[in-house]
């Protein structure tokens, strides 16, 4: 094991955040907060309780990982996807580094960027509403593997990605509105039954469940299925990021 | 002593169907500069990115000091920097930042002191916490030798190092060429400029249409394909040659007021002596008298024509 890539890799790419950090973290905490005063103050206490929780406190859990899908998609596909635009993978590609090294380092930084984001987040919006989490330990495992999970398909997109269009396009037509249909900002069955079904089918929603249950102990789904899904996810991308490097789709001609 | 590289029935078809290597084999020596030659689209580059581990080889193999580029790729690779011919960098890095992650980058412990030595080396030292995107395309292009240097490579390829460079900075790095070289580094050069290949290398290959061509000693190729050329200025203008000269391969040249006799650079016996006596003898006066050698370039671009 490279270790001293690893670390290279992975400090290179936490240095880019340093850079940018208005982009990076000052950002997306600016929208959280917008979120909040729209619907934690002005129209939230309007809305009645759901699941005996405020809905100012019901949707924190919901925005952080709207935050954290987002966030690790972008990070961790502009983080694969610039070096390739400028040229420079050319040493990445020629040094004695595995795929695994070259992955872990990647995506480690990605997803540290945007589990420190959610914290931030989390903090944030303990001033604004009351907030209690039931099973800490159980939080940290699912804001950790979905960040891990949503840094690995932003890897992909941005192997997959020939111009900056395509970096752009999956987490805007794709994440973004599965996240807001996923349950992030309502409970699943505040919808008619038809639409509770269909639902179903996106996989935001066993995220944010899972995560929320974590929070108040309130879950749409079971606990074991959407942590469950959760891992099917990550296998499913972590088996797509062995076909890239198998194949060097992308990569090498 | 065994090669440093070697290099068997290497082949790289693109998945466009051009045929860029064909059958390549060459032995690269420890610690000897070797120019590979060849004119645009020839082949080099890809020769260089398959050793690198950049393009996947379409068949043959290559070992770097006994080590295969493909099963044993994490120590060939330790060995090798690589210096790209595009001035790649990133723009928001410092020089320092960018050579500390080329060295942990290539599984080598941080070294500051090594670092600072490659930097000033290439006079990059003044500008080491700037943004790389504030320094000139000269600094760049020795930014990309230092990357390649941070690691301390055992090989170096330079793939067309001096292009677009001034005169001073060439001259800059063929000091640092022949400085590593004497430390044992092997270096492999590509070039399209002649001059570069004749000044620098110790042995020349040339490619092209995806093919080496030939691989050889740099006086030996001069030596063997060089032919030299005695040019006589005359005090008198001659008409013909006289009879007396007829076994000397002579020409009159300058309407009869130059004397041009080529032979050949390779045999022991220019003939020279012989000739000057046998023109004295024939009462023919010379004011003054230059010698040339054909240069690699003339060398090269019949080598290209002939067999291209």
């Amino acid at each position: 094991m490279n270790l001293f890539a690893v670390r290279a890799i992975y400090r290179f790419e936490m240095a880019r955040t340093g850079r940018t950090l208005l982009q990076s973290i000052v950002s997306p905490v600016i929208s959280t907060v917008l979120y909040f005063v729209v619907f934690g103050a002005a129209i939230g206490s309007r809305i009645q309780e759901v699941g005996g929780i405020g809905y100012g406190s019901f949707i924190v859990p919901g925005l952080i990982m709207l935050s954290l899908l987002t966030q690790s998609v972008s990070n961790a596909s502009f983080g694969i996807y610039f070096p390739r635009f400028t040229g420079t993978i050319y040493e990445l590609l020629s040094a004695p580094v595995s795929y695994l090294e070259i992955v872990v380092s990647y995506v480690g930084a990605a997803a540290t960027k945007s589990i420190v984001l959610g914290l931030i987040i989390l903090a944030t919006a303990s001033l604004f509403v009351p907030l209690h989490i039931d099973h800490p330990l159980w939080m940290v495992a699912f804001l950790v593997l979905t960040a891990v999970t949503f840094s690995l398909l932003g890897f992909i997109i941005g192997i997959w990605a020939d111009g900056f269009e395509k970096l752009q396009i999956v987490p805007l037509l794709i994440v973004t509105p599965l996240t807001f249909l996923g349950g992030s900002f309502y409970s699943i069955d505040m919808l008619p039954p038809f639409w509770q079904k269909v639902t179903l089918f996106n996989p935001v929603v066993y995220l944010v469940s899972g995560f929320r249950w974590s929070f108040y102990g309130l879950a749409d789904v079971s606990v074991p299925v959407s942590l469950g899904m959760t891992l099917v996810f990550l296998l499913v991308f972590m088996a797509i990021v062995a076909w890239i490097f198998r194949t060097g789709y992308r990569l090498k001609t | 002593m065994a090669p440093v590289i070697s290099i068997r029935g290497l082949s790289k078809t693109y998945a466009s169907g051009f045929r860029a290597l064909a059958d390549v084999d060459l032995d690269i020596r420890r610690s000897e500069i070797l120019a590979l030659l060849g004119p645009n689209g020839a082949g080099k580059t890809t020769l260089i990115s398959i050793v690198c581990g950049i393009v996947t080889p379409t068949s043959g193999t290559v070992t770097v000091d006994g080590h295969d580029i493909l099963r044993d790729y994490r120590a060939a690779r330790a060995m090798i920097g690589l210096v790209p011919q595009e001035l790649t960098t990133d723009a928001f890095e410092t020089p320092r930042n960018a050579l500390t992650f080329s060295r942990g980058l290539f599984g080598k412990p941080a070294d500051p002191a090594h670092i600072e030595k490659v930097l000033r080396e290439l006079s990059l030292w003044e500008k080491r916490d700037q943004r790389i995107m504030t320094l000139s395309g000269g600094m760049k292009r020795r930014l990309l030798i230092g990357k390649a240097l941070a690691h301390e490579p055992r090989i170096l390829f330079l793939d067309e190092p001096t292009a677009g460079v001034d005169v001073e900075l060439r001259q800059d790095m063929w000091r640092l060429v022949r400085e590593l070289r004497a430390g044992g580094v092997t270096i492999i050069l590509t070039t399209h400029y002649i001059d570069e290949a004749e000044e620098m290398a110790d042995r020349i290959g040339v490619i092209n249409h995806g093919s080496l061509m030939l691989v050889e000693d740099k006086v030996e190729l001069m030596r063997k394909l060089g032919r030299k050329q005695l040019t006589l200025q005359l005090q008198d203008r001659l008409a013909v040659v006289p009879p007396a000269l007829a076994r000397y391969p002579l020409e009159l040249a300058k309407d009869g007021h130059e004397l041009t006799y080529t032979y050949d650079a390779a045999s022991s016996a220019s003939g020279i002596p012989a000739l000057l006596d046998d023109l004295d003898r024939a009462g023919i006066r010379i004011r003054d008298l230059q010698t040339s050698q054909s240069s690699l370039e003339e060398i090269f671009v019949s080598l290209v024509s002939e067999r291209g």
